[in-house]
């Protein structure tokens, strides 16, 4: 294969994992929070993928499509939960959303 | 020569992956953050067409980096000034514990990556040029992934009605 071995792009996945799930600890704007977790999501596709181009098998690919639409559903339901927060004139701030702390 | 153009363009990739990362997460301005957010996926997609992944590439750009992202700048932009939030607040202590778990989490996988590195992580196996072709992606769904492919349709249609459920309000309450 041209170019750099498999390592390099799991490094780099790995990376983007780091900084999404510092994201998502760090930030209080859900919408924020989202868009974290979406970095997490495309570093394990990343992986996939990169797998599955080192093993010749497209069942990865195959993984990471279906991870995809997944992700697409989970940002419909994300939104449709912050626009529902915003009319209800609940403030956007995941630390102050703790009506249901035990 | 090749070669070292497929460098280049890996390291433009690579690189631009992790600066619009970093700008997603450290951006106060949410808009911003998606704006930072398409650059991060677009610059993905090129890593995915480095790895014989083309349907991917393709589809991320259109699916991800096109439909779902206009879908988040609609709410950013019907949120307006409200979305903005500051950083995590309460006591410094949880800040710093993000910032540790965090940096463990990368640790553990750098280390994992680095035990493996000699094995199995060189000499990726030889593809054919139709490797991630949309024809070979769409053969393997309706062949021996039908089922992933059939329950894909249902999670999406009922993310479409979940949304649509969510997002709008009961009359008796707007009344109020």
């Amino acid at each position: 294969m041209d170019g750099p071995d498999i390592g390099w792009y799991l490094i780099v996945a790995a990376l983007m994992f780091g900084i999404g799930a510092l994201g998502v600890m760090m930030r209080r704007s859900p919408l924020i929070v989202l868009l974290s977790l979406e970095i997490m999501i495309n570093a394990a596709n990343l992986t996939f993928i990169a797998f599955a181009r080192q093993q010749g098998d497209l069942g990865g690919q195959i993984f990471a499509l279906s991870v995809m639409a997944v992700a697409a559903a989970e940002v419909a339901i994300g939104l449709g939960l912050i626009v529902a927060m915003a009319r209800r004139r609940i403030a956007l701030d995941v630390d102050q959303a703790s009506a249901l702390r035990g | 020569m090749g070669n070292f153009l497929v460098w280049v363009i890996w390291f433009l990739a690579a690189g631009g992956c992790l600066a619009s990362g970093v700008a997603v997460v450290s951006v106060t301005n949410p808009f911003y953050s998606a704006l930072a957010l398409i650059g991060n996926l677009a610059s993905l997609a090129v890593l995915y067409l480095l790895l014989a992944a083309e349907f991917l590439a393709a589809a991320q750009v259109l699916v991800y980096a096109g439909a779902v992202m206009v879908m988040f700048l609609f709410v950013v932009a019907y949120l307006g000034g409200r979305a903005d939030a500051p950083w995590a607040g309460g006591p410094p202590l949880l800040r710093t514990a993000a910032v540790v778990a965090a940096a463990a989490l990368l640790v553990e996988i750098v280390a994992v990556l680095g035990l493996a590195w000699g094995d199995n992580l060189q000499d990726p196996a030889e593809v054919a040029d139709s490797f991630g072709s949309p024809a070979q992606i769409g053969e393997l769904f309706l062949t021996d992934h039908l089922l992933a492919f059939e329950i894909t349709s249902i999670v999406l249609l009922v993310a479409a009605i979940g949304g649509v459920v969510l997002g709008t309000t009961p009359e008796k309450e707007l009344e109020e």
